[in-house]
């Protein structure tokens, strides 16, 4: 230590000049701006989004309607008085509706302008008018005031989103634009709750169109899934977490699940199509073919949830079970598996979300098909939530998108829920050790 | 429906069984629970177990084998002319005397022989329901009988029955190896198909793909090409977007939040960021398609640009985005592993706050952080909804931002939804282009895994 | 309050380095030190003993500043360093922390090579117009820190594969690299075995003629060695101080002489 003396300079004599400082203190605010930038970026596509989404959307909670008086006419429905089902069934209402809109614009001639005229109602609106008389036959010979669904372009230029008048591209020309100003007048044009929306399948007619379909088959396909990938991935999780040796065999389901955990759902989706539908031969477009695709590509997320859980249950209750001669199964049966179990049902609700929003790989089973019934099983031709989303997405009228957006809105409330339910177990059940 | 009842009836047995069992152990103990080697209900659980297992056993063989032995029953027993059918012709027969027999139209008039097969077939199915029924019941009712006999004090159920348990668990967590197998089998098989129909080279070096292959053979182009190059590299392009936006964002968000940011900032802006990685793809597939790429469409528009309204550009900044929160949530776990002391040593020399993280806490960080990059890639890789919805079908070769370009899972998205024929060179190529997808993010994962576990190694 | 201060027997003005007066902190809701005066001075290793958590370390990481990076802490009072006070505007922390280095209770080299590990501070303080100055700092501060011998051939190997006593050298050689005028030490010898231990202390001695130093410590005989004074710590207040020979000879406060005996431990 005799050289301490030689190499010395006095401590002060470098003193970083105030430059320097000012440039590290500088790059230290640059720093740390681009820190918050690219949170702000993030955030700001976020409320975009949302912003975009909800505003297309919410127009699509109503539906534009016109007030119809229509005459039951027993000649037309029912002309042999048999009052039989089949027959009122395959009466024409569209003349109906054609003679109450006759009757309220009597000036209307001509097959063109006539054509124009009752393209101001929807198809529905006869379907709907069958629907009502086979349920109460009384209603023949009656007349009856109704609100009868208008046809989509017609919403459209009543929620002012598009123009009217044929000269400017509108798909309402200058009559039909004149027809429903005066109907708007006199009352019998209005917005009114869009319950189709909610209670119906799917429709080629976007007004007649609604996400029922959808839901139920996305709960019928969530169901299927969560029967098998919620026992499967805790007993999975339990083995290997409680009872598995440490060696090669292990090692190699473990490295396996991390990679299955990032898989491209697609593939999840080829393997459905090869193996379910091509080789076991089941049947395509059922929600139990896009359950069993869901689970398998959910097992991992649950697996790898549930052994955090596990894993966070401290030694010392185990050893307190094991010292009052508890086996390795009643352990893990009585003791372990409930004190995870906030945290395993976390998991497999984040992992159910997942699966709620997945599209890709139930294109790949033919869940994309174009299906009017409601499903009422899980071998039934189905479609879920989010392919509903974008078979709409694609479709070329304009008041589908509104509709799209709704879907999504729809979409996204379920997985507000089930988050919710997340972050409430956790936080009620969370426990520190 | 009818199996639902055999399955049902097999598990009362089951109960009975149990009830079986657990009486016999109490009764043989004499009433009393302790002079037996294990708790009354493993008895009865044990009981329950050796009947209900083979039964259902039975069941499942059962129903996998039935149909293709109806098939070849109802098939051996048509008469001559319809054997030497094409396979596909008569697939088509069977389907129709199936739709015959449950009573569904069928589109042309029945004749005498499909008839006579198709009651044929609902004989065959009675007969096959009345034997299931009698196996099962039997088998179910013999296993309960053996394990009602092993009842007895000494016997050590407890242990028996958690063996069965133990095996279960085995046996689930096989489900997850069986998985992969059953991924990389099919994609292989149906890949080596693909590959009698076109060379491997054509597909991994062709410059041109156009998979519609026509419907008669005289047509012009009707062999299609299925030269993939263009695929890979569109696949590339907007991939490279995507973490060209998420890489620096994602990783000065995790920087930012887990650095510089209060407790209580952190605590609204992580859940926030987190809803980025919530959001259904095709939520964010639809917004591009209906917002961004018009936007950008037109921004380029006025800046007297020629972009395409299905850019690369559009749907990569969107998928960019997307994959924020994953390379933020994994880097801001890594980061924060960093022990605490280094940074305080390099504050104690009296370095800034970000001369720390640049220089002491990001190389420390740098290998959970390459991880992350690496598994947000292979996510951007097989992202699909994205870019079905805004990104194009055409297969361009080129490295311009604003043209469309496509990608390997928009092209098995096409080229299998929709009807398909089967065994056509169109629907081979989604699963060879499927195989590469997985091989590529296998790669990645691998790679992911490797680097993220050293990295464990290192601080744990 | 005067009574305790008029047993503590401050040093001479001229001679000191820095000074606390009347320092509070608190984190959170809960206050670790109470109206805190401790004179150190120039040329002297000090130390700061007392029972564990009687905030001693606390008071250490004030006197750069250290507790800035801790959240919800608060410092009040006055802390000078030659004069000026170390929370003035004037005053940048960065500098501050330069002129005032840090050496830590478990030996902490970042995960880089030995030389980059001296090279560091140089780098970042821009010490060093170029690779030959910078050589000459790495290699005389690890002198100096004692251990040029045993790493001169190891200089690109990570300095995490040095055994625990070269890494808390090699800490202090990090830390003399940027030429400081003071060495905080917490605790720098209680993760290491005895051998390890009388060399750093050994170097600290040596450190002196250069460096002013203050030494938290746990143990009463390691004091009794290096420091030439001393202030004992006792539930946030400091109780006493004085010279190190005086305080464990001739103890006035009760308390001290509780804790030199062994009766708090």
């Amino acid at each position: 230590m005799t050289e301490i003396a030689t190499d010395q300079a006095a401590p002060s004599a470098r003193r970083q000049s105030k430059d320097r400082l000012r440039r590290r203190h500088a790059a230290e605010r640059r720093f740390r701006l681009y820190g918050m930038i690219a949170v702000a970026v993030a955030l700001l596509f976020l409320a975009g989004l949302f912003a975009a989404i909800f505003s297309i959307a919410y127009t699509a909670l109503g539906q534009t309607e016109i007030a119809l008086e229509i005459h039951f006419d027993g000649a037309l429905i029912d002309p042999d008085g048999t009052r039989n089902g089949d027959v009122l069934a395959r009466a024409d209402y569209g003349a109906l509706v054609k003679d109450g809109l006759g009757t309220l614009f009597p000036e209307v001639k001509g097959r063109r302008d006539r054509r124009a005229l009752r393209k101001l109602l929807s198809v529905g609106a006869t379907f709907e008018l069958r629907d009502m008389l086979l349920a109460d036959q009384s209603l023949i010979g009656g007349r009856r005031t109704l609100w009868l669904p208008a046809s989509d372009d017609v919403d459209m230029y009543a929620k002012g989103l598009v123009a009217g008048g044929a000269d400017n591209g509108g798909r309402i020309n200058a009559k039909q634009a004149v027809w429903l100003d005066l109907l708007r007048s006199q009352g019998q044009l209005e917005q009114r709750f869009n319950w189709r929306f909610f209670l119906s399948g799917d429709s080629r007619e976007p007004e007649l169109a609604g996400i029922l379909g959808a839901a139920v088959g996305s709960l019928l396909t969530l169901a299927i899934c969560l029967a098998l990938a919620f026992p499967l991935g805790v007993m999975t999780a339990v083995y290997l977490q409680e009872f598995a040796p440490r060696n090669r065999w292990t090692d190699l389901i473990e490295v396996n699940i991390n990679n299955l955990a990032a898989v491209p759902s697609i593939v999840f989706g080829l393997l459905g199509l090869a193996v379910l539908l091509g080789f076991a031969g089941m049947p395509r477009s059922a929600p139990l073919v896009g359950g069993i695709v869901l689970a398998l590509m959910t097992l991992p997320t649950v697996i790898i949830a549930g052994r955090a859980a596990l894993q966070a249950v401290p030694p010392s209750i185990r050893d307190a079970a094991f010292g009052i001669g508890a086996s390795p199964m009643q352990v893990v049966a009585h003791h372990v598996l409930p004190l995870a179990m906030p945290g395993v049902l976390t998991g497999t609700i984040i992992g159910m979300a997942r699966a709620l929003g997945e599209t890709a790989p139930l294109l790949m089973i033919g869940m994309v098909a174009f299906i009017v019934d409601v499903p009422l099983g899980p071998t039934d031709p189905a479609t879920v939530l989010p392919v509903q989303v974008y078979l709409w997405a694609d479709a070329p009228e304009r008041a589908f998108a509104e509709r799209t957006a709704a879907a999504i809105v729809v979409l996204l409330a379920f997985l507000v829920v089930m988050n919710f339910a997340a972050v409430l177990l956790r936080r009620r059940f969370e426990q520190r050790w | 429906m009818s199996h639902l009842l055999i399955i049902l009836a097999i598990l009362s047995l089951a109960a009975i069984g149990f009830r079986m069992g657990r009486g016999r152990a109490l009764a043989l103990a004499g009433g009393d629970a302790r002079a037996l080697h294990s708790l009354p209900n493993h008895y009865g659980g044990y009981v329950l177990l050796n009947c209900a297992l083979p039964g259902l056993a039975v069941i499942a063989i059962w129903l996998a084998v039935e149909p293709h032995a109806i098939r070849w029953l109802v098939l051996s027993a048509l008469p001559g002319d319809f054997r030497v059918l094409p396979t596909e012709r008569l697939g088509l027969a069977y389907d129709d005397l199936r739709n015959l027999a449950h009573g569904v139209a069928v589109n042309h008039a029945a004749d005498a022989v499909l008839s006579a097969a198709a009651s044929h077939y609902l004989a065959l199915r009675r007969i096959a329901v009345v034997g299931l029924v009698i196996v099962s019941l039997a088998v179910a009712g013999t296993g309960l009988w053996r394990g009602w006999r092993r009842v007895a004090p000494n016997f050590a159920a407890r242990r028996a029955v958690e063996r069965y348990i133990r095996v279960a668990l085995i046996a689930a967590s096989t489900v997850a190896v069986f998985t992969t197998i059953g991924i990389v089998l099919s994609l292989v098989f149906e890949t080596l198909r693909f590959f009698g129909k076109v060379t491997l080279w054509d597909f991994l070096f062709g410059l041109e793909w156009s998979p519609q292959t026509a419907l008669r053979a005289d047509q012009v182009g009707s062999s299609g090409s299925f030269g993939a190059v263009p695929i890979f590299a569109g696949t590339l392009l907007i991939s490279a977007i995507a973490m060209a936006v998420a890489v620096p964002a994602g990783l000065f968000s995790a920087i930012y939040l887990s650095e510089y940011a209060s407790r209580r900032v952190r605590d609204v802006i992580k859940p926030v960021l987190e809803i980025l990685a919530g959001i259904p793809t095709v939520v964010y597939g639809f917004f591009a398609a209906l917002t961004v790429a018009p936007l950008i469409r037109d921004t380029g528009g006025s800046f007297g640009l020629d972009v395409s309204s299905e850019s690369a550009l559009a749907a990569g900044l969107v998928m960019g985005i997307m994959i924020i929160p994953f390379i933020s949530s994994l880097s801001d776990d890594v980061i924060t592993a960093v022990p605490q002391s280094l940074r305080e040593a390099s504050y104690g020399l009296g370095a800034t706050q970000s001369e720390t993280i640049r220089q002491v806490v990001l190389p420390a960080a740098l290998p959970g952080i390459i991880s992350s990059i690496l598994l947000a890639v292979s996510r951007a890789i097989g992202e699909t909804m994205i870019v079905v919805m805004a990104a194009g079908l055409a297969a361009n070769l080129t490295a311009n931002p604003f043209q469309a370009v496509t990608t390997v899972t928009v092209q098995i998205a096409t080229l299998l939804v929709g009807d398909q024929e089967f065994d056509s060179a169109k629907t081979l190529a989604a699963f060879a282009l499927g195989l590469v997808l997985f091989v590529m993010t296998l790669g990645l994962n691998l790679m992911a895994l490797v680097t993220v576990r050293k990295y464990r190694e290192k601080y744990d | 309050m005067s009574a305790i201060a008029m047993r503590n027997q401050e040093a001479a003005p001229a001679d000191i380095k820095m000074r606390a007066a009347g320092v509070d902190v608190s984190y959170g809701d809960k206050q670790a030190l109470f109206a805190v005066n401790v004179a150190i001075e120039t040329n002297t290793v000090t130390a700061l003993i007392g029972p564990s958590g009687c905030g001693k370390s606390t008071f250490l990481r004030c006197l750069n500043r250290m507790n800035d990076v801790i959240e919800g802490c608060r410092v009040s009072g006055q802390i000078t360093l030659d004069g000026v006070d170390v929370h003035d505007r004037a005053i940048d922390v960065v500098e501050l922390r330069a002129r005032v280095g840090m050496v830590f209770q478990k030996p902490n080299p970042f995960p880089k090579s030995v030389y980059e590990n001296v090279a560091y501070g140089p780098r970042i303080h821009g010490l060093a117009n170029s690779r030959a100055e910078l050589d000459d700092i790495v290699h005389s501060s690890l002198r100096r820190a004692g251990l040029i011998d045993e790493v001169r051939d190891r200089l690109d190997e990570p300095g995490t594969g040095l055994s625990g006593g070269q890494q808390q050298r090699l800490c202090i050689a990090r830390a003399i690299a940027v030429e400081p005028e003071v060495i905080l030490m917490d605790e720098p010898c209680s993760a290491l075995d005895p051998i390890a231990t009388a060399k750093v202390e050994e170097l600290i001695d040596d450190l002196r003629e250069r460096y002013t130093i203050v030494i938290v410590t746990h143990s009463m005989q390691q004091a009794a060695r290096v420091s030439q004074r001393t202030a004992f710590f006792h539930l946030g207040e400091v109780v006493e101080q004085g010279e190190t020979g005086q305080i464990f000879t001739k103890p006035v406060d009760e308390r001290t002489q509780a804790y030199i005996t062994g009766r708090i431990g």
